[in-house]
Order: structure tokens, then sequence, then C-alpha cells
């Protein structure tokens, strides 16, 4: 009885999590696997299954359309990342200090967060269109010089997309960072308080150093967030004045979906997959040298 | 007597299945999910349910059908198709042409199809010389609509070419109206930009450059005109423009904040639910320069491969009644559009409808009807998608020429 026992015991794990990893392998890896089929196939408007080795990818890295959204990937992910991170650790820092309101703070700074991406943008969108939201405001104001119409302008339209997204994340990466700096040991910064160093240089030298690891796991949420981002621009400007805020996710589902061709949709789907595990796996990588 | 009994019975099993059999399921995928277009839709409900059959409604709500397109593929994909989809255009020989959809010869013989509708309409239903769509109307796609109001304040004249359409415009601006109602989503600066094209080129143009998509003729010193004169239309557009929806520009029209919109005959709804009247609160006169041209957008529904015959049957029903004189009446009144069933009386309609159906017929024998590219029924669905960037791209980005415009629709024009 108990050396059997001992082997149901041993092997119940891998019975309970059986179900779960099939599923996950069946409909995240096999079906990324028929799409990275589908990206060398000569599909159009529906699967079709002839190999056209990379045709696809050649038309995609032909399309103007497809530069723009690199392009717009890099600028809104560098930027969302950077400020959003900023502004996190910035407003995690201050809620730090002990002050009074800090859980009613707390609440307010990561309410943006509940909120779905189409509300933001939706939100945002009236807030920035020149007619109607803050430049007239400003106008009407009486400064009738004034003038806010990035959302418009081919050339800045996706900076406002930023503007929406790092409102919408910073109190997310705020409350990652809070919870990291409630972490670091007390008897550090009372050592430097003791040796004379000012508390700028107490931030700067000691604590954000040992919130390394929140930097990481912050970098990775933010940028899946930005690689992702579909819903934020679809409401925000649905691909901007022309293309111009076009970003990869909306250009997969224009093409995949819409214009009947699956074959070039899958072939985008598959580099924007091969961006997110080029972050990844190096970092996936590391850390798990590190923990051996 | 045993024999009596089974007869009996044997009639008896055979008249139920036969009602059994009449009574199939009908499940439709549209869009028409707006005001006017809703109540245009549920009257086809209610005819096949008069008929017996019930009406499995599959609404995807989203104006331009994008949302309802994706779900229709997976449906198809998985096997299970719906009895019938809002599909036009290419798209419907796209479709036959992965084998999907059902043959409805029989029904059109015994309606007549061919005689009732035009060629050039007929064609763009069949696969292989076989019907495969119903078709349900036509929208007119080169009207202008127009404040009387705003342009009496203006002493602006309504205009019949391009040239008078600037000089309108101008006035309209120093009265302080704004020329020009539009929205900047891809596909209304596509009709603004196929309304030009036709009036600037002409019918053989058009057909030669974006049906025929002659490399040669989208290079031309005319197509350099034509762009030329669609960039000078964005100077009368304020610069909210970009995103707003098109039923927005036209409620811009009918609070008189704008003097004109680019659009076709489904602005007219707007305009009779805001309880206008046509002639006395707005004008719909063609686009400038195409008084004798017509841009067609024919709706219509394609019909899937089907397994069970009593669905069969309520699909081929489903079919004659989209065709019907009385459905096609009924529900174009609702629409805004007009019947695509020729030979029609049209008493009930109003004036606008009635130019549009008269020039309709006249544009058919002249050779001069023309099918929309903005509304996808001109070319399949990846090279009006090119196409619509290129000219979106042009209208937003001052610095492009109409040279590198001309040398984009070219590649555009390439797309697989």
């Amino acid at each position: 009885m108990a050396p059997s026992s001992a082997r149901l015991a041993a092997w119940m794990p891998k019975l309970v999590l059986a179900p779960s990893f099939v599923l996950a392998l069946l409909f995240i890896y096999g079906l990324m696997a028929w799409n990275g089929y589908l990206s060398l196939s000569a599909s159009r408007l529906l699967p079709n299954y002839e190999f056209v080795g990379f045709d696809q990818y050649v038309t995609l890295f032909d399309s103007e359309r497809w530069w723009v959204a690199l392009k717009n990937l890099g600028i809104f992910g560098g930027l969302f990342i950077f400020f959003g991170m900023a502004i996190g650790l910035l407003l995690a820092i201050l809620l730090d200090q002990k002050i009074r309101a800090e859980g009613v703070l707390r609440t307010i700074y990561l309410y943006p967060m509940a909120l779905s991406f189409i509300v933001t943008g939706t939100a945002w969108k009236w807030i920035l269109n020149p007619g109607l939201g803050l430049e007239k405001l400003v106008n009407d104001w009486g400064f009738a010089g004034f003038q806010f119409d990035w959302l418009i302008n081919p050339d800045r339209a996706i900076y406002t997309v930023v503007i929406a997204g790092v409102w919408q994340s910073a109190g997310f990466v705020m409350a990652l960072f809070l919870a990291g700096l409630r972490g670091i040991d007390d008897s550090i910064l009372k050592a430097a308080q003791i040796d004379g160093a000012s508390l700028p240089r107490i931030y700067w030298r000691i604590i954000i150093p040992s919130l390394r690891p929140v930097f990481f796991s912050t970098l990775m949420v933010l940028s899946h967030l930005a690689i992702k981002s579909f819903d934020l621009v679809m409401a925000l400007t649905a691909g901007g004045p022309g293309f111009a805020t076009d970003v990869p996710a909306t250009f997969m589902y224009t093409m995949a979906f819409t214009r009947g061709q699956i074959g070039l949709g899958a072939a985008s789907a598959t580099v924007m997959l091969a961006t997110v595990a080029a972050i990844v796996v190096p970092y996936l990588y590391s850390e798990l040298r590190a923990k051996k | 007597m045993p024999c009596k009994r089974t007869a009996l019975s044997l009639a008896l099993a055979g008249l139920m299945s036969a009602t059994l059999a009449q009574a199939g399921e009908v499940e439709v995928l549209h869009w028409w999910t707006s005001g006017g277009e809703a109540k245009a839709a549920a009257e086809l409900k209610a005819t096949m349910q008069k008929q017996g059959h019930t009406w499995k409604d599959f609404a995807v709500a989203g104006g331009a059908g994008d949302s309802a397109m994706t779900v229709l593929k997976s449906r198809v994909v998985s096997g299970n198709a719906p009895a019938a989809a809002q599909i036009k255009g290419p798209s419907i020989q796209e479709w036959a042409r992965e084998g999907v959809l059902a043959n409805m010869d029989t029904v059109a013989k015994a309606n007549k199809w061919d005689d009732l509708l035009p060629v050039v309409i007929a064609d763009g239903l069949k696969y292989k010389g076989s019907y495969v769509a119903a078709p349900v109307n036509v929208h007119r796609v080169n009207w202008l609509w127009v404040n009387p109001e705003a342009f009496k304040k203006a002493n602006a004249k309504l205009p019949t070419t391009w040239d008078e359409f600037f000089a309108a415009a101008e006035a309209l601006k120093k009265a302080g109206v704004i020329p020009v109602a539009h929205g900047g989503q891809n596909w209304q600066d596509f009709t603004t930009f196929e309304a030009v094209v036709l009036g600037v080129g002409g019918a053989d143009f058009y057909k030669k450059a974006f049906v025929q998509l002659d490399a040669g003729t989208l290079k031309s010193p005319t197509m350099g005109k034509v762009l030329e004169t669609f960039k000078k239309v964005k100077s009368y557009t304020d610069k909210n423009a970009p995103g707003r929806d098109w039923n927005l520009a036209t409620a811009m029209v009918i609070k008189g904040e704008a003097g004109m919109q680019i659009m076709g005959d489904w602005a007219k709804g707007e305009f009779l639910a805001a309880g206008k009247a046509p002639g006395k609160d707005f004008a719909c006169v063609a686009a400038p320069g195409t008084a004798k041209s017509y841009t067609y957008n024919v709706d219509s529904f394609a019909l899937f491969k089907l397994k069970d015959p009593a669905n069969q049957k309520a699909q081929q029903d489903l079919a004659a009644a989209i065709m019907s004189p009385e459905f096609q009446e009924v529900f174009n009144l609702n629409k805004g559009s007009i019947p695509v069933r020729t030979g029609m009386k049209l008493d009930k309609f109003d004036d606008c409808a009635k130019t549009s159906a008269a020039d309709f017929i006249a544009s058919a024998k002249g050779g001069t009807l023309v099918p929309s590219i903005a509304h996808g029924m001109a070319v399949p669905s990846a090279i009006e998608g090119a196409m619509k960037d290129v000219v979106s791209q042009y209208w937003n980005d001052d610095k492009m020429t109409p040279a590198a415009a001309m040398d984009k629709l070219v590649a555009a024009a390439k797309t697989k």
C-alpha cells in the first residue's frame, strides 16, 4: 500500500496539471504553429494550405503600411514603457513618504487600470479632439492661440496614443513599484542615513538598484501591453488620419479579416510573435540561469 | 380494413411531414442595426414568418460589416454557415470560389431575374453563370447633399461642375459656413475621391482606371488633374474631420453648420429621420459633373450551401421573397435606396428616389452605370483596401505629390 500511494502522490501534481497542460499545448502552441504555417501559405479569404515559401513575408516587408506600423510600435512602445515606468516610479516614491491619505491616493491612481482600453481610448478621443475637448476648452477660457491638434495631425497622432496609454498604466506600475519599495530592508536605509547620505542620493544609489526585479517584471508587463495594443489604437484613432497610427496588431486585423489576406495577416502575426519572443526568451534564460 | 387504416395513417403521416417540411429556418447574417436599416430588415423577417418559416436573426453591428465578415468566416470554416449573409460585390465571387455558395438558378428562372435586372448588376450576382446571391436594393453613391438655406445665406448656386463647386464653396466659406462636411475615415475619403474621378474623368476613365485597373490610366495626366481637384476639396472641409462618422457629417448639413456633403443616398435617411422634407429643407443633386453617370452600390444576400432540405426550401423562399415587388418596395422605402427590381411603380418614393431610379435605367442603357469602389463593388477587398490606404494617405499628407500618389495607386492595383 505505502509504495503505491507514495507513487500516486508523486504523480498527483502531474496528473492534475495534465489537462491544462494539454489544452495549453493544443490551443496556444498548436495554434501558433498553425498560424506559422498559414504565413507560409497562399491563404486569402479562407485558410488554404498551398505552400508558397516566404512570399507573404516579402509582400509584408514591401508594404509601406507595415513599415509605418513597425515604426509606430517602436515609438509608442518605447515612449509608453519609458514614461510609464518613470511616472509610476515617481508616484510610488512620493506615495512611499508615509503621507496621510496614502490609501485614497493609491486607489485613485490605480483606478484607470480598471477601465477597458476602449473606454480610455474613447474618452481621450473626446478630450484630445480640437473642436470638442482640450483645445476648445482652453480657447474658451480666453487663450485663443492655444493649439493642441495632435490627434488629427498624421505626424503627431501616435503621441496621443502614448498619452492615453501612459495615463492608463502609470497607476499599475506605481502599485508594482510601491510593493517593491515596501519590501526594502529598513536597516540599510538607516545605515545610509547615519553615514550622512541625502535622501535623493539614498534613492538613486540604494533603493532604485534594489528594485531591479521589479523593473524587469514591469518591463515585461508594459512591453507585452504595448505590442498587443489594438483596442486602444482602434478606439482612439482607428488607425489614425489615413494609416498614420497603425500598429502591427491593427495591421494584422485589417489584413486578415477585412481584406481577405489571411496569409499576410498570419505573416505579420508571426513577426509580432518573434518580437515578443526576442524580449522574453533572453530574460527567461537569464532568470533561469540565475536560479541555478 | 387493415389496408384502409394503413392507407389512412400513411396519408396522415404524409400530410404532417409535408407541413413540417415546409417550416424551415433561415439564419440571416447582416449589420443593419441602426434605425431605418433595422426597420427594413424587420420587413424581411415578417415576410418569411408569414410563409411559415422561422427567422433566426444574426445581426452583428458595425457600419461597414467588418465584424460580421469575421464572424462569417469562422462560421463557414467550422462548416456551420448561415442560410444567407449580407455580402456584396466581388466578395460574392470570392466566396463562390471557395465553393460554399448555393446555386439559386431555379428560383431565378422561376421569377425571371434575368429580365428584371440590368446586365451589369446581374453579372455581379453570378458565379460561372449561375446566380448565387439575391439583390436587395440599389444605392446611388454620387450624390451631393445640400442645405438650401446655407446656400441662400451665402448667395451661392447649386453646382453642376467642379468649377461651380469650388465657387459655391468659396461663397459658403465667406458666409461663415463650413463648405463641405466630411468624415475622415478611409471609405469616406474614397467616396469623395470616386465622385471626383467620375466628375473630372468621366465614366469610361473611371472604369478603365478602377475596374480594369489599367496602369496607364492610373498614371495619366487626367489622374493627376483628378488628384489635384481632390486635394482642393480638402481645403474646404473643417479640421475636425479625421475620425468623424458619416452620419455626424450629415448632421452638420442638417443643422446648417455645413453646406454640402458628398455621400450616398443613405444620407437621405438621416435627413428624413430628422424630419426634413426633400426639396425644401435639403436638396439632392448629382455630384458635380456626374449627372449622367451613376455609381451603384447594390446590397445583396449571398446564399450558402445548406445540408437540411427544409432549410434549403426556406432559403429558396427567402431568395424569392427578396426579389418580390412587395418586399422591394417596403424595404427600400425604409432604407432610403431604390428597388433593384426594374419596372416597379415608384409612387410612394420621394423625388430624390424617383430621380435616382430614372437615372439608373438611363445610365444602364448608356453604359455609364459604374460600380462603387469605396463600397466594395468594383474590385476584390485586398486591392480596394490598398487603394483606400493610398488615397487616404494622399488626403492627409500635405507633402505627398500627385505623381507619388499615382505610383502608389499603380502598386496598390497589383495587390494579390
